[in-house]
């Protein structure tokens, strides 16, 4: 199966889309370099570029990606979910 | 596949009288002061081959903001890309100040006060000695040159999620490659490296740059909360946001790809010039036409700025190379995208693959082909303002 999911590190909780996915569809997850990392079934659409969760993430609970925390969920996140503003927040500025 | 080295390129560029390179060839009007514009801009439209810098600024201003005034206006003309400069003020002697300065470098400068003069007669006498620069310049020949010799810049704009996969690593490569090679390298953006901080700081050659580097972040910081507000809305922008970006420290951590395993070597201020070769970070607002107007103050000769929604600025001194790893940027906004990285993404193309690519471009555009952003006349120049005028 072709990816369309590109991933920093494997240990990411998120991955970004290379193309409109659609719900329901199944998305595969790869490194840089072509390493399989997951397959996700999406539970919503999520255009290129956006971020898909490649695991359930708890409402508090830092999102890694780049290997690192780029802020915290702030409801609870599920696999194959869309993951932007509307459920992960900077802990930067605000925090 | 054999990686292109640095030292495989074959460049050829100008050497100004103080050996350094330039890959343009501009004589360069520069007004001192927002009412010199006018002059300025009717040298340019009389003589072929001169090119005016107007700007909104250099009255009343004081402190750190005229001295990063005069040395970005004075960086300007002391730019390797520019072959002579025509200085135009209102007052002779503060023509006489930025006069000074491009007249270290060696090259051919001669400044003028409107005052006592009017518009016309400066205009005249400046398009005078104009007319002489631009037959001079046009003489001149390119000759050979190594990345040893080579000053270049990198900031990244209307970034998203394929700017930290794909365009900025592939700037990383390039800069591993020429810092390697002894090329001196500039990045910066101060507020947009929020969140990596601590991986810029344990590139830092030592502690003493570390420090340096902690400190211009904290001020900043400091700044924004002493104006009650944060950058929520700013920073990640709009753009950003449709583009996928959430936050600032993934932001954060898509900018800093740029610098690759590079040390950092030191901070400079604003539009200062770097004093030795390898990769150096500048104290900088990460609004793009500001910020590739000071690395051009500084002395970078060309510029590699990755995209990812499309940024489309350029700017008159130096050529801005525009790398994109989105398809749907590079299918709608084709015209000002130089290189095409959407390979990676589609993973037919690696990280040092797409490095090759860009390094050919940078051969290419150096060797004197013009950018997507020199052909559509992007000429942004845009002075950093640090607070508000007298």
């Amino acid at each position: 199966m072709k990816h369309s999911i590109l991933t920093h590190e494997t240990k990411d909780d998120v991955g970004v889309a290379v193309m409109d996915l659609k719900a329901g569809a199944e998305a595969s997850a790869v490194t840089l370099e072509g390493k399989p990392v997951c397959v996700v079934r999406m539970t919503q659409d999520v255009p290129l570029g956006h971020k898909v969760a490649l695991r359930n993430v708890a409402r508090g609970k830092a999102v890694l990606k780049y290997g690192r925390p780029i802020g915290k969920a702030v409801q609870t996140i599920a696999r194959g979910e869309h993951v932007h503003t509307h459920n992960l927040k900077t802990q930067r500025w605000n925090a | 596949m054999e990686r292109l080295k640095a030292n495989d390129l074959k460049l050829t560029g100008y050497r100004r009288e103080n050996g350094r390179i330039g890959v343009r060839n501009h004589v360069v009007i520069i007004p001192v002061d927002d009412i010199s514009n006018a002059a300025a801009e009717g040298v340019a439209s009389l003589v072929r081959g001169t090119m005016a810098l107007p700007h909104p600024y250099g009255r009343l201003q004081f402190g750190e903001d005229l001295d990063l005034t005069f040395r970005t206006l004075a960086g300007a003309g002391r730019n390797p890309n520019v072959a002579a400069a025509i200085v135009i003020a209102i007052e002779p002697k503060w023509a006489d100040r930025v006069v000074q300065s491009i007249a270290a470098t060696g090259k051919r400068v001669v400044g003028f006060g409107i005052e006592r003069a009017g518009d016309l007669k400066t205009i005249e006498a400046a398009a005078r000695v104009a007319k002489e620069f631009v037959q001079y310049a046009t003489e001149l020949q390119r000759e050979p040159f190594t990345v040893k010799d080579l000053c270049m810049s990198s900031k990244c704009g209307e970034s998203d999620t394929t700017s930290g996969l794909a365009s900025n690593p592939t700037c990383g490569r390039v800069f591993e490659r020429l810092s390697a090679a002894g090329s001196t390298l500039i990045f910066g953006e101060t507020t947009e490296v929020t969140g990596g901080e601590d991986i810029i700081m344990s590139h830092c050659i030592n502690k003493k740059v570390a420090a340096d580097f902690k400190r211009c972040f904290d001020d900043y910081q400091r700044l924004i909360k002493s104006q009650g507000v944060d950058l929520m809305g700013s920073q990640p922008t709009e753009g950003n946001i449709r583009g996928g970006l959430t936050t600032i420290e993934e932001k954060a951590m898509g900018n800093i790809q740029k610098m690759g395993r590079c040390r950092v070597q030191s901070v400079l201020a604003p539009a200062a010039e770097p004093k030795g070769p390898g990769l150096h970070f500048m104290d900088s607002s990460s609004a793009a036409a500001e910020m590739v107007t000071l690395c051009a103050a500084a002395g970078s000769v060309v510029h590699f700025f990755p995209t990812g929604q499309g940024n489309i600025i350029g700017n008159p001194l130096i050529p801005v190379i525009k790398l994109s790893a989105n398809p749907l940027t590079v299918k709608t906004m084709s015209e000002h995208i130089d290189v095409d990285l959407t390979g990676i993404l589609r993973v037919e193309m690696t990280l040092d693959q797409a490095a090759d690519a860009a390094m050919k471009m940078l051969e290419r555009t150096i060797n004197g082909r013009l950018t997507a952003a020199e052909t559509l006349r992007h000429d942004e120049f845009v002075l950093t303002k640090l607070y508000r005028s007298a």
